[in-house]
């Protein structure tokens, strides 16, 4: 097998094992936040810059093209989806003066 | 050479700092930090990538930052809470369009150089541009039904799911052709006009309420077509970020499919709204509806010691969230108890109705999943209904021949008394007629469930 194939093989290793930290640490996200969730995977997403950044910087007139467009729609998820999760993170509120540990219905008071 | 190590270990802390701060997600303490670690990551991620020496030049890749930068700072700052399904759709677009260009410049890029992409490139870069087309267009769709530039009702005709299966099979055989014969770029370019067209005609039939299924799809595809991305170009933090993606929507269609007891097939291949709309409730007799005033309703209200709010997709089209946190307020000053219910697909997307109502500075804990409350309705002295139907619809408890059989519901029928505001006795997106609205216990408030509240707020005042 060339050299290639067997790189694929590290890759197919390194995607299989963070599909699976994945499922576990995304499991544990609470409905709550959901949207959020979907948000900032948006915005991890957007790592997809770093592959249109090495396209941008060719000196391919087509790929630089087409690499500037991916550029900004990367960062457009990037930017736009990193500042609305935390928009919306910031409006998720604690009261006080409930306590921590949710009572059921009837019984906390 | 001491350069290219220090990219990888920005890449490596980048891949760290990303999983951190997704699982900083767990909960809504830990969250905005989680979030400050993945941006540090992604901030790594370009520093470390622009340090590259197979980058040439810089000015487009300025003029590309500035555009995207304005464009998503403009949006973000500007959309409204009740337009984040829309929002969501739309950057699943901008994602996988940025996945297509990528792999589309690797194409050519080999091409122009004569060289022959070796087989297994092609394998990732063929999915790349595969699933990164069809999500394209998948998510302009779902992007213009939900904010109803398209008909939100399902769009069906005669031999549909025939055609789409066939494209599809079509789609596939020209991949796993350009794998076998890399060079054909005649081939390349037809799977990404069937992947642009398949993502349209599937999300057609597709109608409003399946949307959070189908969102949390594209999104689990523009994470894959992301992952290949890293495949084709030997990038492993795109690998692992894409995967973090990828297992994240895959996670959320499992949850939204399970809340509606469906398959992803059957959300994919059912059209659900076009069953036949008269599923006329038993006998199909006009059953009579119990109406209430607002000043009926008020005293009842004021009185009840526990409130609970059902929202739904109405309360996010009414933008009655602010309406709603006064009648909650207004209830507890009066002594009562008001918590949320929450189903899993109430509104067009996972956690839809969180944030609508975290936005309205409803705090968090009074917001309960629906296997959390589910127990609590039965010493409920009042649940009030906002623009939620077929999640408290009983028939899917009940009614064998119901379409909506087996979903798992909020048990809205068992509280003691249920006030449902509507805007009229039309049957739900489902097209399906709810028991709960015949219901002897049941009263229907008609009207925009806005002023309905607000009128709801001033009478409970004058009490």
């Amino acid at each position: 097998m060339s050299n290639t194939g067997l790189a694929s093989f590290m890759a197919l290793y390194v995607f299989m094992l963070a599909a699976f930290v994945g499922y576990q640490v995304i499991g544990r996200v609470p409905a709550l936040l959901h949207t959020p969730l979907m948000s900032a995977t948006n915005a991890i997403s957007g790592i997809s810059l770093v592959g249109s950044l090495v396209a941008a910087g060719s000196d391919d007139t087509v790929t630089t093209i087409l690499g500037t467009v991916a550029v900004a729609a990367a960062s457009i998820n990037v930017v736009g989806g990193f500042l609305i999760t935390d928009r919306m993170l910031r409006m998720f509120k604690h009261d006080p003066a409930r306590p921590a540990k949710r009572p059921k219905l009837g019984h906390g008071g | 050479m001491a350069r290219e190590y220090f990219v990888q270990v920005a890449y490596l802390l980048a891949s760290g700092l990303f999983i951190l701060g997704l699982k900083g997600m767990g909960s809504a303490e830990t969250a905005r930090r989680g979030m400050f670690l993945a941006e540090a990551g992604m901030l790594l991620a370009v520093i470390g990538t622009l340090l590259q020496a197979q980058i040439l030049r810089y000015e487009w890749i300025l003029v590309g930052l500035a555009v995207g930068s304005a464009v998503g700072v403009a949006i973000s700052l500007r959309v409204p809470m009740t337009a984040m399904p829309q929002r969501i759709a739309a950057s699943h677009a901008f994602g996988a369009l940025a996945a297509t260009l990528v792999g589309v410049a690797e194409f050519l890029g080999s091409q122009g150089h004569g060289e022959v992409i070796e087989h297994p490139k092609m394998a990732a870069l063929g999915f790349e541009v595969m699933f990164g087309s069809l999500t394209v267009t998948g998510s302009i769709m779902a992007f213009g039904k939900l904010q109803e530039i398209l008909p939100s009702a399902p769009i069906t005709y005669r031999g549909q799911n025939a055609t789409n299966i066939a494209l599809f099979l079509a789609t596939v055989g020209l991949y796993v052709y350009l794998i076998v014969v890399p060079d054909a770029a005649w081939a390349f370019y037809a799977m990404i006009g069937l992947g642009l067209a398949i993502g349209i005609l599937i999300v057609l039939p597709i109608g409003g309420a399946d949307m959070p299924v189908v969102i949390s799809l594209l999104n689990s595809y523009a994470g894959l077509a992301s992952s290949a991305t890293g495949f084709a170009i030997g990038n492993n933090v795109l690998i692992i970020a894409g995967a973090l993606d990828g297992a994240s929507g895959f996670i959320l269609s499992i949850l939204m499919s399970r809340a509606m007891n469906r398959s992803f097939t059957n959300v994919l291949f059912g059209a659900f709204g076009s069953a036949p709309a008269a599923a006329a409730l038993k006998g199909g007799t006009a059953l009579p509806v119990r109406e209430v005033t607002i000043e009926d309703a008020a005293v009842q209200l004021a009185f009840a010691r526990r409130v609970i709010v059902v929202p739904g997709y109405g309360l996010a089209v009414a933008q009655a969230q602010h309406q709603v946190r006064e009648l909650a307020q207004q209830v507890e000053r009066q002594g009562g108890e008001v918590l949320y219910a929450i189903h899993p697909v109430a509104g067009r997307m996972p956690g839809h109705m969180n944030v609508l109502l975290a936005e309205a500075n409803v705090p968090y804990d009074a917001l309960r999943d629906m296997d959390e409350i589910n127990p609590d309705f039965p010493e409920c002295d009042v649940s009030l209904v906002v623009g939620a139907n077929d999640v408290v619809n009983p028939a899917a408890r009940t009614d064998q021949s119901s379409p909506i059989f087996g979903m798992p519901i909020l048990d809205v029928d068992k509280s003691k008394s249920i006030i449902v505001m509507k805007r009229s006795m039309n049957p739900g997106f489902a097209g399906i007629e709810n028991a709960l609205f015949y219901d002897p216990k049941t009263a229907m408030l008609f009207g925009d469930a806005k002023s309905s509240l607000s009128k709801l707020v001033a009478h409970m005042k004058g009490l």
